[in-house]
């Protein structure tokens, strides 16, 4: 390969990565209005409507204000690492989103061992909260670390085990061909021959996220706002935005692993299936996206904190077991090809 | 034993958390009943205590005879009265301040007056942005009470057969 050659091929890579990033960064600013609407909904309230027609500019006037704020270094931080951890938190968000497969072929990084990837990626977010923490020098963000911490070491496990299911039933670690092995019908997602693990992966997903009812990294009643208590300003909005395209994230990932990704669910039904060929499959994949992000909120507005020890208890005790149990089921299941699935 | 078999099948299969949804998920498409609030107000009861006013009669005299008996009820000494002999003879206030940051809002002022002079009106919606602005002046107060005067009259109007 030649030079122009290799030129054009990074051009290429960064205009792929321009298309991936503007649409995630467009989703979490969608994200956050809807949390706020959807939130006030089920409190039966409004929620923003003031800026721009029935407030849809509100996030954009939210990021302006976190723009405009200074952004407060605390005398006896640790400044490189203070100013390094959002960044480590934002990058492996937007990282992953490399080997996500958007519709059939529609991806940008095709790499075999993408699962691989995409718990490296995801588990290295927690870098970013344990080194803020740490270097706020400040016991809640310590503390709020230290809890994010043991609980991604915990729920981690449980995902892992929940995707071995998934990698024992399609037979590969490629997320194309992942989706590609559920083809044939809704009731050909793994969603159901997986269906223990699917809820696991739901729920780690959750507590990966640190989203409510597993908020206790931040849990602002009792520690305030966690591992960012001390971060200010555009610092602050960082960690923001890797929260939400986090979320976004595992979405997208539960509706790979479990619902076929970009197929669509009309499959295998007579006559349906003919008249919504022509939806693109990128436009199934956001429609699952933009469900399981409702669920997140919808979960937030419904469920209490759990208070720390029954986090780790349904981590340890519940979740990894069940895995555990499933994995093994499933893997007989696999190499005996029993039916109705394999 | 059945109860326990039926509370780890309530747990496994999440029955309590669906209904949790459930009842969250109804609540969504529940009618909204925020007041949105500069345009549309909630309805306020003739009787409430909000900004002071001092009233004139109809013929333009001012109420207020410096009787002071506002200034004795008021339980949080808010109000300074200082009296003087007008030209006619008559007993008139020099000055007559409130506090607003000592205010409590507790109407006594109101009831104790002879004369129907200090009143509470209705509003709730005003503010204080300079230091000083808290000392409500005779002049203000009686500028309150003309610009509101049919709105006050009309709220005893309607509250008088209770009083
Ligand atoms: S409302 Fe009560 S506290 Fe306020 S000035 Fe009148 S008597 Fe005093
Ligand atoms: S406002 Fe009423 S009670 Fe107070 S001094 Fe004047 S007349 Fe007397």
């Amino acid at each position: 390969m030649n030079l122009s050659q290799a030129i054009i091929e990074l051009i290429w890579i960064v205009l792929g990565i321009i298309a991936i990033i503007v649409p995630v960064m467009i989703g979490v600013l969608a994200f956050t209005y809807a949390e706020r609407k959807v939130l006030a909904f089920m409190h039966v309230r409004i929620g923003p409507n003031r800026v721009g027609p029935f407030g849809f500019f509100q996030p954009l006037a939210d990021a302006i204000k976190l723009l405009h704020k200074e952004i407060i270094i605390p005398a006896v931080a640790d400044k490189f690492i203070f100013i390094l951890a959002p960044v480590l938190s934002i990058a492996p968000a937007l990282a992953a989103w490399a080997v996500i497969p958007f519709a059939q072929g529609w991806v940008l990084a095709n790499i075999n061992a993408g699962i691989l990837y995409v718990l490296a990626m995801t588990s290295f977010g927690a870098y970013g909260i344990l080194l803020s923490g740490w270097a706020s020098n400040s016991k809640y963000a310590l503390f709020g670390s230290l809890r994010s911490a043991a609980q991604m070491v915990a729920y981690e496990i449980a995902m892992g085990f929940a995707l071995i299911g998934v990698m024992l039933a399609a037979g590969s670690l490629n997320l194309s061909q992942i989706v590609l092995a559920q083809s044939g019908g809704i009731w050909h997602w793994y969603w159901l021959p997986l269906l223990p693990l699917f809820v696991v992966y739901l729920i780690s997903g959750v507590s990966e996220t640190n989203r409510a009812p597993f908020d206790v990294a931040e849990g602002e009643s009792e520690i305030v706002a966690g591992y960012h208590v001390e971060y200010g300003g555009m610092a602050f909005g960082v960690f923001f935005l890797a929260e939400y395209s986090n979320m976004l994230l595992i979405s997208a990932l539960v509706s790979l692993f479990f619902l076929g990704g970009w197929l669509s669910p009309l499959q295998g039904i007579p006559g349906l299936e003919t008249w919504f060929a022509w939806v693109p499959g990128v436009i199934w994949f956001l429609i699952k996206i933009i469900f399981f992000s409702f669920l997140y909120l919808w979960l937030r507005a419904t469920f209490p904190r759990y208070r720390y020890d029954q986090i780790m208890r349904l981590g340890w005790k519940v979740l990894i077991p069940i895995t555990l149990i499933w994995i093994v089921v499933v893997a007989v299941a696999a190499r005996f090809n029993l039916p109705p699935w394999w | 034993m059945v109860k326990t078999i039926i509370r780890i099948i309530k747990s496994f299969t999440l029955w309590e958390l669906f209904a949790g949804l459930l009842l969250t998920g109804k609540y969504f498409w529940k009618r909204k009943f925020t007041v949105q609030f500069p345009e549309e107000k909630t309805p306020v009861s003739p009787r409430f205590r909000g900004l002071h006013a001092l009233r004139r009669y109809p013929n333009g005299e001012e109420r207020c005879i410096a009787c002071k008996l506002c200034e004795a009820v008021c339980p949080a000494l808010a109000i300074t009265i200082d009296s003087e002999q007008r030209a006619d003879g008559s007993r008139r206030t020099k000055s007559y301040e409130i506090d607003l940051f000592k205010c409590i809002y507790c109407g006594m002022c109101e009831e104790a007056c002879p004369v129907d002079s200090i009143v509470l009106t209705d509003m709730s919606h005003y503010h204080i942005a300079e230091r000083g602005e808290n000392i409500l002046t005779k002049e203000k107060l009686l500028a309150i009470g003309d610009k509101y005067e049919e709105q006050i009259a009309a709220a005893r109007e309607e509250e008088g057969r209770y009083r």
